[in-house]
């Protein structure tokens, strides 16, 4: 089928703002639109910038805005869009080039919330015992790739950027509910401050932009209502 | 552009989990950098499925010994023994560590970690099939991946993100650091070092279908084989059983350890006659050259007979929910089929090189099949070659070999690093790296003679030619093509001249590594006069142990291969008929 891309561009060595190009292509409708980016890259405009890797929802690389609402360009078939197709770089981001934005901020938030296992006892020889509940509970918030789609698609993001975003949020929620962390205080306290989960106004786009489905608003509801049980 | 020095005790390049394990064991120890061309949780690793081996015995009566018989075993005899002894001991101790870094098993109702079987996996020697791939749904991967970067981040690990590292420099036999060049600006950058680590992972792109990210392009078995360094056994190339039809996106072995049934199109569960004991669950080469023989024999599905079906519909929707989550979602988003109701068509997809930068069993990349010693050179998980896998690596035992190697790798570089001398690396360092970008950006860009073209028929040919069943013919036939990409290679130009996300460039120097990848798979498959493992010989069908119980080294020769030979050491296992 015959599809018309639109492709908002930026190239910070000579353009002064970003404007729109488009692209007449050729494509199965079971294409991925990263398929069609390829496509433009490699047999018409080598310039063009994206990052990409596993090509199939697992590496978080090619988060972008498609028809205007934040995906991941692998995991989204040509036929599952409206033609012609509308592809701009994710929000609230500085863009670098093309659909590259700066994830320096994004990172730092994410680092912010202690994104990792704090537990000081001695483990002893074998693995920790923790029962199917208890690895239930954190289930669907360690599935997160770190893309930032959910974050980007954030209102309140967009306005303040000093907010640490459903991403970061979502990875304290993964360790806030671990039975086996000791470090759950601290890090409710992080998310306590003025810029932590307080901030979110559930309006819910980061759930719908979720490609791994994770039940992102939900996950902050968590967190806050944790929040009010410590000192 | 910018030349841009640092200086560190130690480097790690690649930051997937042979990278990051290096990582954890190296960074209290030296002043370490962790150089990747992508964000490290975009690393391939995350993409693994299913689980990893360890004898943890917490289903069943297991030990490690039977792990180490089942390796072998399924390497056809051509894996290291010794370094399989390591491999499956380690590999209780690295799953444990695993967890108490945080690593969200999946659990059993005692509180442990759960196993669950796997293809080659058995108790007592081939008894029958073993729980024994510790599992946390099917994105272990994923789990190993973002645990590791989560324990680099409370050890505040240094990361340079997006720089891709594209020269080492070695001076008279010695490891001084590398070069690379950083994506987001065009500059170069000296990275002073006398320890320096190549976790790169695989090559899988030089097939067309093939379940690897488009990042993974062979770069620091590349970048070392253009310095004289050997690549061992790159013949031994591994086609994961289950992609999706097309896509090659993989459909995880747990899928049948879990009770996946292989069909034809007439519904027949063929592997009962390929593999009379354990069926569904016998190694990676024997089930996918089943299914390319069914597929050769006519019995294939669909309109052109090319593909074969995985059915998961007996095992109802409750357990592919909870043990299958992630594979099951692939077929819905990429098939438009529900796996709950439909079998799912998949066809082998290029997976896994056991080949690579032949080490030691402490990660110490070797010079020669003599077995000396490159100092400060170390190579760990799928980049590597050690060799565990041998001829055929079992599901499972990549995930471990990144954390049991990775860990030997930063081991290495501390004790190196600890017994030897910083020094200055001079500012020429740059001067190779700096020429070929220069070389890139001056050359008038030519649509003839661009990457895209060249890499596809590259991928084209290798499929056709060089994929699991090979002949002198096929390969005589891809040499010659292999050669005839090489010249047009050397006329490649790029259209983006600019220094910022420069991927087109940066796309043209990988492609000279998929065409190293490339000649030494084909010379070493050529040389190859037996079929063993994933090496299958349609024109010498037998396993030659008088002969071929040894390890191929290739090594760089103008434009052609010259290869070598080192013996294949043995330990407890005799070689034997392999039945399952």
């Amino acid at each position: 089928m015959d599809i018309k891309l639109n492709i908002l561009r930026y190239n910070p060595e000579t353009d002064r703002k970003g404007h729109w190009e488009e692209y007449l292509l050729n494509a199965d409708p079971d294409e991925r639109i990263l398929d069609l980016l390829h496509k433009v890259k490699w047999f018409d405009d080598g310039s063009l910038a994206f990052r990409r890797s596993c090509a199939h929802g697992v590496c978080g690389s090619d988060a972008m805005l498609v028809n205007g609402e934040n995906m991941l360009a692998c995991q989204v078939l040509v036929k599952e869009v409206s033609n012609p197709i509308k592809i701009e770089p994710i929000r609230g981001l500085p863009v670098i080039k093309d659909l590259v934005v700066n994830m320096d901020s994004f990172f730092d938030s994410y680092k912010k919330v202690m994104p990792y296992l704090v537990n000081e006892e001695e483990p002893g020889e074998r693995e920790r015992l923790q029962s199917p509940e208890d690895r239930d509970r954190f289930e669907d918030t360690t599935k997160c790739i770190l893309c930032a789609a959910c974050t980007t698609s954030c209102p309140v993001f967009w306005t303040a950027d000093t907010y640490v975003g459903p991403a970061a949020i979502v990875n304290a929620h993964r360790f806030v509910f671990d039975s086996r962390d000791n470090a759950s205080k601290q890090r409710l306290e992080i998310l306590k401050d003025v810029n932590g989960a307080f901030r979110c106004r559930t309006a819910f786009n980061c759930t719908t932009a979720c490609p791994r489905g994770i039940q992102v608003t939900k996950a902050i509801e968590d967190v806050k209502r944790e929040t009010l049980t410590i000192n | 552009m910018k030349i841009i020095r640092h200086s560190f005790d130690g480097v790690i390049v690649g930051a997937g989990g042979a990278g990051l394990r290096a990582a954890i064991e190296a960074a209290p120890h030296m002043k370490l950098a962790v150089i990747t061309k992508l964000y490290p949780t975009r690393s391939h690793t995350g993409a693994a499925q299913g689980g990893m081996s360890a004898a943890l015995a917490n289903v069943e009566e297991d030990n490690w010994n039977w792990h180490a018989f089942d390796t072998v075993k399924g390497s056809d005899y051509l894996a290291d023994q010794p370094a399989v002894d390591i491999l499956c001991k380690e590999a209780i101790e690295s799953v444990v560590e695993l967890e108490h870094w945080g690593l969200p098993f999946s659990r059993l109702e005692n509180g442990k970690i759960a196993q669950r079987r796997f293809g080659g996996h058995t108790i007592k020697e081939g008894e029958a099939p073993a729980f024994r791939a510790c599992y946390a749904a099917d994105r272990t991967g994923h789990m190993i991946l973002q645990t590791l970067y989560q324990k680099c981040v409370s050890m505040g690990v240094t990361f340079f993100d997006e720089f891709q590292v594209l020269d080492i420099k070695i001076d008279d036999g010695v490891c001084k650091g590398v070069v690379a060049y950083e994506i987001a600006t065009g500059d170069i950058h000296i990275f002073e070092a006398r320890a320096v680590t190549f976790a790169t992972g695989g090559f899988g792109k030089i097939y067309k279908v093939s379940s690897n990210a488009h990042s993974l392009t062979g770069d620091g078995p590349g970048m070392l084989y253009q310095k004289g360094i050997p690549l061992e056994d790159m013949e031994f190339y591994q086609f994961h059983p289950t992609g999706i039809y097309r896509l090659g996106i993989l459909l995880s072995e747990a899928a049948r350890g879990e009770g996946g049934i292989l069909r034809n199109k007439d519904g027949e569960r063929f592997m009962e006659r390929y593999a009379p004991s354990i069926k569904d669950l016998a190694p990676r080469d024997m089930v996918s050259r089943a299914i390319a023989t069914e597929i050769s024999e006519g019995n294939g599905a669909g309109p052109n007979n090319d593909f074969v079906y995985l059915d998961l519909t007996h095992l109802g929707a409750e357990t592919i929910k909870q043990k299958l989550p992630d594979i099951t979602d692939f077929v819905r988003t990429y098939v438009k089929i529900e796996p709950i109701d439909e079998p799912i068509p998949v066809q082998p997809t290029a997976h896994y090189a056991m080949g690579g930068i032949p080490t030691d069993v402490d990660a110490r990349v070797l010079s020669d099949a003599q077995g000396s010693i490159l100092p400060g050179v170390y190579a760990a998980g799928e980049s590597a070659c050690v060799s565990v896998h041998g001829a055929n690596r079992l599901g499972t035992n990549s995930l471990l070999d990144i954390v049991v190697f990775g860990k030997r790798a930063g081991q290495s570089m501390v004790d190196y690093v600890s017994s030897t001398k910083p020094f200055t690396l001079s500012d020429n360092a740059a001067e190779d790296l700096k020429n070929k970008v220069t070389s890139f950006i001056e050359k008038d860009h030519d649509p003839n003679f661009s990457v895209p073209k060249i890499r596809e028929e590259l991928q084209d040919s290798m499929e056709e030619n060089a994929k699991i069943f090979r002949t002198d013919e096929t390969l005589t036939h891809q040499t010659k093509i292999l050669s005839d990409l090489r010249d047009r290679y050397s006329k490649v130009t790029i259209s983006d001249k600019g220094k910022v996300f420069n991927t087109e460039l940066l796309e043209a120097i990988e492609l000279e590594y998929l065409l190293d990848m490339s000649d030494t798979t084909v010379a070493s498959a050529q040389a190859r006069k037996e079929s063993r493992g994933a090496h299958s010989r349609v024109d010498h069908v037998e396993r030659d142990d008088k002969n071929w119980l040894k390890h191929s080294f290739a090594f760089k020769n103008g434009d052609s291969v010259k290869l070598q030979y080192k013996d294949v050491e043995l330990g407890n296992y005799e070689p034997k008929e392999r039945i399952y």
